[in-house]
């Protein structure tokens, strides 16, 4: 054994020791005030400026939100708009004028939003079969996918409540009598086509039951490319959301008007959720949402004011401070 | 003969009654009405210990008397063979505790058939005829192969915990109920009662192992007329066993014969009851004489049923025709080991784990610590608050589904009717009353844990590293007995910082339990050594050979001149008596050790009592050296010139005479009675018009060796005249003959031959106060820790003792309560509470006055005695008592009995709500220690009974500092602070995934993963809170030394109280409600789905509380950072890992969360927001209302380098680091 080994043996000793004994070398932080104000600064000093970056990312992105499901109900079937909308006989078809108020950059994300549609249900977010959606007819296992699970005794492909439940509202969207051109390529994401979605299941007997409860697929495209149900599946976080239905991949300028040829297909009405259309474009942020840079902001100048507070404290109120003289024992053999 | 027995009955009991003594020998420890008066050195042994110091050698007074007369008749001084000839007559014990067994023996002796176990001697098959006895294999291994899953498993739901666990996961595998995949509600459960198992097992199969090994071993067994080799596991009660020299008894045996023609065989009991020094114990004189493989032994022994008292026995032996009683002192436990003894053969009669030593061998008392009873009170809060969330939730479900009843059927997200199979079905709906039930009921298995059951585990994990660093504490580390700190009771360390009383025995505890001879008064004279005294080791030469005693003793150079001298002079004369005195008048028995130095043999005087040993070691230093000591004689090395002394008789101590006497008869044919005794005893039988300047004197140097300290013991002695030698011995005869009050007699034989006596001197013998007891105690009562002693001592030494410890100032008033009567006890209590106020409204004025309250008030010290204490306690008076001792800052009881012990510690537990410790080592306190919150036995010298029966056992006195100041106040703080952090942990967690159900119609869906629930209290925040709970440290152990007032932080209950649970709830509501609310609003109208929004609440969630744990932790170490940020990063792993599976339905969600800014904004304002209300109120509290432990703290950290110096020289005795 050498003098280094040896040496290392002692150092590891006295570490176990000093474990033993707790007396690890260790690092005792104390908030003294100036810590404190510190932070305080720093943390207003951080979140101001990030509050603002965010606000203006935010302020940068061009929305037009249009609610249609109550307009585009013609006016003799405004009472009951549900037996409107399940009434195959009827055609669904409706227009919409959007205009542009600002300049849009491509890419130009259309959304459809959906309120007060509980994707998040329980009931409706277990009902489906990831296995069979991979695998298709030769997964067996389907029973979670009640109350729709068989057609005829055969496996629906793909089965369960979410699929069943497919949004089928089709947009079209017209400037100046050209049709725009929208990419519907790659809205979902490409994890959930690769990993997700058989490349070799198609839907063969989807949507072919007593109730149709929405959209239908072409059973000559395997799931993996079936992107508006890919997109569809994956269940939304909040009972008020939106998903991508597709890109317009030019700009649009101020003053524009988008004529929107909508198949107003998918029924709302009978729980009273509202259909909105939306186009907007895109920051680093991600959509138009005001809330995080406000409360960046909020937090930011909040912690300004701390700061503020807790320096006028110290100044007015300085606690004496680091002296055992000031425990209570202490103090009172001081006074005596 | 049985008419007789019964006369004897009755009139025993009825002189026991008159007596009021009741029977010493079979009585258990812990129910013996103490007389309070066990004087010299037996304040702290258990009576039955006591008894055992009967002088070893005699078993047959009539043998005796016997050789005394024929000795006496041939004239001869010569040492002669004893022989034993008359071995028909009645055997009879001598000394009044060998009567007082006897004579009770004989009084409860009548045991009943159905009571009693019939042993065959030598008969096995005929004993064991019913197969009710149990074999000799022991098992103490629980589990075997077979019943180890079914058993293991039993045991381990004995736990309300795993239960509350169980049911939740079996309501989950209800299909209605499915909250959780199976695998993942069952997973938590199955790894706990894995490694739970695991560690059973192992631990089984070491039991196992010793099990086997034990039962193999060898012990001889007579088989047809042969002692055969057998396996323990193979003995059978009502076999013979011979045993030798150092064999451990493989059961429990009585005695028949042994190599000792008198019978005698020693044994240690280290492995029973810790003692090490040896033991007695008897053959019966009848069968002595058989010879096992020689004649057929035959004889019926009852006995009682196996009971768990080891110092009890009765039992009685019918052989010959005969019916001989039997006691304790005639059987050998299991366990123990024969010495100094070349053989002994006995009879089984228990065996197995009917065993003494099997039966006692039970686990460390349970107990459930303060802060865990107040928890649970939180916890029913808690529970509380879970059923009040499932309610909203249940609730708000049914209001949802009254509202969309008519809309049920078709809504795409609820579909209520099955319309696949043709007809129309209700899918998975209950109807509207089954639904609320089923979401009730499911809401509790989300939210379940709500309750925070890895709370009671990570407290049992947190407890064990406790207890491993308190341990591993090298200052606690007993280095003189080589013995470490032990936890035995593993739930209660935070108590350790919220005792506020503690209990302490003198003898052991404080004072070593060493005994030094230190001074001596002979005749008038006070040889106290002064400076001049020098430690000499006197020795003694045989044949060539060295023999020195074990112990040195101090000796005092003119004394020793004086012992040298002879008998010519007179002061000579006298410090010859008086040296011969203390050689002889005693029981200690003489052993012989060999040491590595062939020539030099070491004498050990082996004996019960301490004060008698010190005697004989300082007789012995003085040239007067035990050399030999038998049944009828005594051999003391005089200056080089051996002595042979014959004992005509032996009056053994009891605690009505309270001293002891013998009878010498010398070479030249006189005969003289030595005394030593307490002094009050022995001063009324001194006669008192001879010589009385010398007991002047005499007096007025014992009252100076009491005052100093000392226990004091006086000797006197007086010639007896042939007649009066032939009276007594007469009458002795008739009194150890006697069927019946036998005790009585011997003790009124030993009072009328003990008087008139002339007094030779008295000795004083230090019990020496351990290391560091005053500076411990001066620290205690300076941390607000108000410490009683109660002690089985006289007034004048406990007073002494405290004086020395420091426990008594001189600037204390004192009120000593001495009374005889109930009356008179009043009477002083109440003058006692009066006086206390006035002194406190005196001293309250003078602070008033001086502008400053509380600090200077008059200490008082209360001293009370036993005697009054039986007045006081169980009447009506406790409560007075209760009251004046509240106000006195001492308290010192003396003269106490183990079960007044046990009453005080009782009258303030009972009384008030504050935390009691009890600190002993002897077996007279094991009731104080049960009876207190915290019991901490001393491993010292009396033996482990204490130690079996406390919660924390250490080597020294000065320990209960670090134990109580720095490890009790590290527990308690650490302990509350992880209470309250695990309540909010889980709570926080809960909150937020009850947030998100108001925003998926009440249906307990959860964002986050199921995996990541089940893991966020396994993996992703359990280690650092553990890691906290063991290693975080709010002051450094100087500090808290420095500062014992810091201390009081756990009797305010600053750690753990209602205050901070309500605050903290406050707290977690808050913080999960930024958690929730944050990215619901950053993400609401967007295509955030679910499983996205889902880890960022795991990986938020889990920083969080991180980070909060992070702003409270005060000492980061390496484990800490280790612990806090590797948790952290484990977390982010296992999100990972779980959405790169693409089973699950978060399938990726991660990767593409993280690539967006929002998530991380969104992180970085959750924790921001949440954490500013804590770190404000935290700031605020901190600079402007600091608690002491604070101040201290800011103190520690900037005064360090300043007062290195200053502090290095305050550092106590308390503290002598042993450095390596």
């Amino acid at each position: 054994m050498t003098d280094t080994d040896q040496e290392r043996d002692r150092n590891k000793e006295t570490a176990f020791y000093k474990f033993t004994q707790q007396t690890l070398p260790a690092c005792k932080p104390v908030l003294t005030p100036a810590w404190v104000i510190t932070i305080f600064l720093f943390t207003g000093c951080i979140f101001i400026p990030v509050g603002l970056v965010t606000l203006r990312a935010s302020r940068s992105v061009v929305e037009i939100v249009d609610r249609y499901d109550a307009e585009c109900v013609p006016e003799p079937f405004r009472i009951d708009k549900v037996s409107y909308v399940q009434d195959d006989s009827i055609p669904k078809n409706c227009s919409r004028f959007l205009k542009v108020h600002k300049y849009m950059k491509a890419p130009i994300y259309i959304y459809y939003q959906l309120d007060n549609y509980y994707q998040n249900h329980r009931r409706y977010v277990k009902s489906r079969s990831d296995q069979q959606l991979l695998h298709g007819r030769k997964y067996h296992g389907t029973s979670s996918c009640q109350p729709v699970e068989f057609n005829n005794d055969h496996a629906i492909v793909p089965c369960g409540l979410v699929a069943w439940s497919l949004f089928n509202d089709t947009f079209k969207f017209i400037r100046e009598r050209a049709e725009l051109k929208v990419n519907r390529k790659n809205i979902a994401w490409k994890s959930d086509r690769d990993h997700k979605f058989g490349k070799k299941v198609y839907p063969y007997n989807f949507q072919n039951g007593t109730l149709i409860g929405g959209g239908k697929l072409n059973p000559r495209i395997p799931l993996s490319d079936q992107e508006d149900l890919i997109v569809w599946m994956r269940i939304s976080a909040l009972p008020s959301f939106r998903k991508l239905y597709g890109r317009i991949e030019e700009d649009l300028d101020v003053d524009d008007v988008v004529v929107v040829h909508l198949m107003n297909n998918y029924n709302t009405y009978s729980f009273s959720g509202k259909k909105k259309l939306v186009l907007s474009t895109s920051s680093w942020l991600g959509g138009k949402n005001d809330f995080l840079g406000l409360a960046y902001v909020f937090v930011g100048s909040s912690s300004l004011i701390l700061a503020l507070v807790f320096m006028l404290l110290h100044l007015r109120y300085r606690r004496p401070y680091r002296d055992t003289i000031y425990l209570p024992w202490n103090r009172k053999s001081l006074s005596v | 003969m049985p008419l007789t027995l019964d006369i004897s009955l009755s009139q025993t009991r009825h002189c026991n009654n008159r007596k009021e003594n009741p029977p010493i020998a079979i009585i258990p420890t812990s129910s013996f009405p103490w007389d309070p008066g066990f004087v010299f050195g037996m304040d702290s042994k258990t009576p039955v210990e006591n008894l055992y110091s009967i002088e070893p050698a005699l078993s047959s007074s009539s043998r005796r008397s016997n050789f005394s007369i024929q000795s006496k008749a041939s004239g001869g001084n010569s040492i002669r063979e004893v022989t034993f000839t008359d071995l028909g007559s009645k055997p009879v014990r001598y000394g009044s505790h060998g009567a007082d067994s006897e004579t009770n023996a004989l009084s409860q002796k009548e045991i009943n058939d159905e009571d009693a176990r019939l042993v065959h001697i030598n008969d096995p098959v005929k004993t064991n005829e019913r197969f009710e006895f149990a074999g000799n294999s022991i098992r103490t291994a629980k589990y075997s192969i077979l019943t180890f899953v079914p058993r293991n498993l039993f045991e381990q739901f004995h736990r309300v915990a795993y239960i509350y666990f169980l049911v939740i996961a079996v309501l989950n595998q209800l299909p209605q109920l499915a909250v959780f995949g199976r695998g993942a509600s069952i997973l938590p459960l199955a790894i706990v009662l894995l490694v739970t198992a695991v560690k059973d097992a192992y631990e089984d199969y070491r039991r196992h192992r010793s099990d086997r090994i034990e039962n193999n071993r060898l012990a001889s067994v007579l088989v047809n007329y042969q002692f055969q080799q057998k396996k323990w596991k193979n003995i059978q009660v009502g076999e013979i066993i011979k045993l030798h020299a150092n064999e451990t008894i493989p059961c429990d045996i009585v005695l028949l014969s042994t190599s000792d023609p008198t019978g005698v065989a020693y044994v240690q009991t280290i492995n029973l009851d810790g003692e090490s020094n040896l033991k007695t114990r008897y053959a019966k004189q009848e069968t002595l004489t058989k010879i096992p493989e020689e004649g057929k032994i035959t004889g019926l022994i009852k006995c009682e049923k196996p009971n768990r008292n080891i110092y009890g026995f009765q039992a009685n032996m019918e052989i010959d025709g005969k019916r001989l009683s039997l006691g304790p002192s005639n059987i050998i436990l299991r366990g123990c080991e024969l010495k100094n003894t070349a053989w002994a053969v006995g009879v089984a009669v228990y065996a197995g784990r009917e065993t003494k030593v099997m039966l006692n061998s039970s686990g460390a008392p349970s107990k459930r610590s303060r802060l865990e009873t107040h928890m649970n009170l939180e916890i029913i809060i808690l529970s509380l608050f879970l059923i009040a969330l499932c309610t909203v939730v249940s609730v708000c479900a049914a209001v949802w589904l009254r509202r969309h009843r008519d809309e049920l059927d078709f809504l795409p997200f609820y579909r209520r009717k099955d319309f696949s199979d043709g007809e129309e079905d209700d899918y998975n709906y209950y109807g509207w009353g089954m639904e609320i039930f089923f979401t009730f009921l499911m809401s509790v298995i989300v939210f379940q844990i709500m309750i925070p059951i890895s709370l009671y585990i990570s407290m049992e994990l947190v407890r064990v590293g406790q207890a491993y660093f308190m341990i591993r504490d090298t200052q606690m580390y007993d280095e003189s007995s080589n013995s470490r700190f032990q936890c035995r009771a593993l739930n209660i360390n935070e108590d350790l910082g919220q005792i506020k009383y503690v209990f302490s025995d003198k003898t052991g505890t404080l004072t070593e339990n060493k005994m030094e001879f230190q001074c001596a008064s002979i005749w008038g004279v006070d040889y106290n050594g002064g400076k001049a005294s020098s430690v000499d080791g006197y020795y003694v030469q045989v044949d060539g050979k060295v023999l020195r005693p074990k112990m040195k003793v101090k000796t005092d150079p003119e004394l020793l001149q004086f012992a040298r001298s002879g008998k010519e002079t007179k002061e000579g004369s006298h410090v010859y008596d008086f040296f011969l005195a203390l050689a002889a008048c005693n029981t200690i028995v003489p052993l012989i050790i060999d040491t590595s130095d062939p020539t030099v043999k070491l004498i050990d005087y082996q004996g019960e009592s301490p004060d008698e040993q010190a005697l004989v070691y300082a007789a012995a230093a003085y040239g007067f050296m035990l050399i030999e000591r038998t049944s009828g004689h005594i051999v003391i090395d005089i200056q080089g010139e051996r002595q042979r002394f014959n004992v005509l008789g032996l009056h053994e101590f009891d605690s009505d005479r309270k001293r002891m006497s013998v009878i010498l008869g010398f070479p030249d044919k006189s005969v003289k009675l030595f005394v030593k005794g307490a002094d009050t005893s022995m001063f009324s039988v001194i006669e008192r018009s001879l010589n009385v300047n010398i007991i002047r004197t005499t007096e007025a140097h014992l009252h100076s060796y009491s005052s100093s300290g000392l226990r004091t013991l006086v000797v006197g002695m007086r010639e007896l005249s042939t007649s009066e030698f032939e009276v007594w011995h007469s009458a002795f005869e008739t009194a150890s003959t006697a069927l019946m009050g036998r005790a009585s007699l011997l003790r009124k034989v030993a009072s009328n031959i003990e008087n008139n006596l002339c007094v030779l001197g008295a000795s004083g013998i230090e019990d020496k106060l351990q290391k560091g007891v005053p500076e411990a105690i001066e620290s205690l009562r300076t941390a607000g820790i108000k410490v009683w002693v109660l002690t089985g001592d006289k007034q004048e030494t406990a007073i002494s003792i405290g004086y020395s410890s420091k426990l008594l100032t001189s600037k204390m008033t004192q009120f000593i309560i001495n009374s005889n009567s109930k009356e008179s006890c009043r009477k002083s209590l109440e003058d006692a509470i009066i006086m206390s106020k006035k002194l406190m409204t005196i001293s309250d004025t003078a602070n008033n006055a001086g502008g400053t309250s509380g600090a200077g008030l008059t200490p008082v010290a209360l001293i009370i005695d036993g005697t009054s204490l039986v007045y006081i306690l169980d009447s009506e008076l406790e409560e007075t008592l209760f009251q004046l001792a509240c106000n006195c800052s001492v308290v010192l009881c003396c003269r106490v009995a183990p079960l007044q012990k046990a009453g005080i510690v009782a009258l303030v537990k009972n009384r008030t709500s504050d935390m009691t410790l009890a600190i002993g080592d002897g077996a007279n306190d094991v009731s104080m220690i049960q009876m207190a919150d915290v019991g901490v036995g001393i491993s010292g010298q009396e033996g482990r009974q204490a130690v079996m029966a406390s919660d924390f056992a250490m080597g020294q006195f000065r320990f209960l500092v670090s134990l109580l100041l720095v490890h009790g106040h590290w527990n308690y703080q650490r302990m509350g602070y992880m209470i309250l952090y695990n309540f909010y942990r889980n709570a926080v967690f809960v909150l937020l995934l009850f947030w998100y159900v108001l925003f998926t119609c009440f249906t307990l869906t959860t964002a986050i993963t199921e995996w990541s629930s089940v893991l966020y209290s396994v993996i992703y925040t359990s280690v650092p809170t553990i890691v906290v709970g063991i290693l975080d440290k709010d002051l450094s152990r100087r500090t808290l030394l420095k500062d014992p007032q810091l201390y009081g932080a756990g009797h305010r209950q600053e750690c753990y109280n209602k205050r901070l649970f309500w605050i903290t709830m406050i707290d977690t509501f808050w913080q999960s409600a930024v958690v929730f609310f944050i990215p619901l609003l950053a993400y609401w109208g967007s295509t955030i789905d679910g499983s996205s929004i889902g880890d960022l609440w795991t990986i938020a969630v889990v920083i969080l509380v991180n980070l909060h744990l992070a702003m409270d932790v005060i000492r980061w170490n390496w484990i800490t950072h280790a612990a806090i940020w590797g948790s952290i990063i484990a977390t982010c792993i296992c999100v990972i890992i779980i959405d790169a599976l693409p089973s699950l339905v978060g399938y990726w969600a991660i990767f593409k969360i993280a690539r967006t800014g929002l998530f991380w904004l969104c992180l970085l304002a959750i924790i921001v927001v949440a954490l500013v209300p804590r770190f404000v109120v935290k700031v605020l509290y901190q600079l402007y209302t600091p608690c002491d432990v604070q101040i201290a703290r800011e103190a520690e950290k900037f005064q360090s380098q300043r007062a290195t110096g200053a502090l290095e020289v305050e550092m106590n005795p308390i503290l002598d680091p042993p450095r390596r």
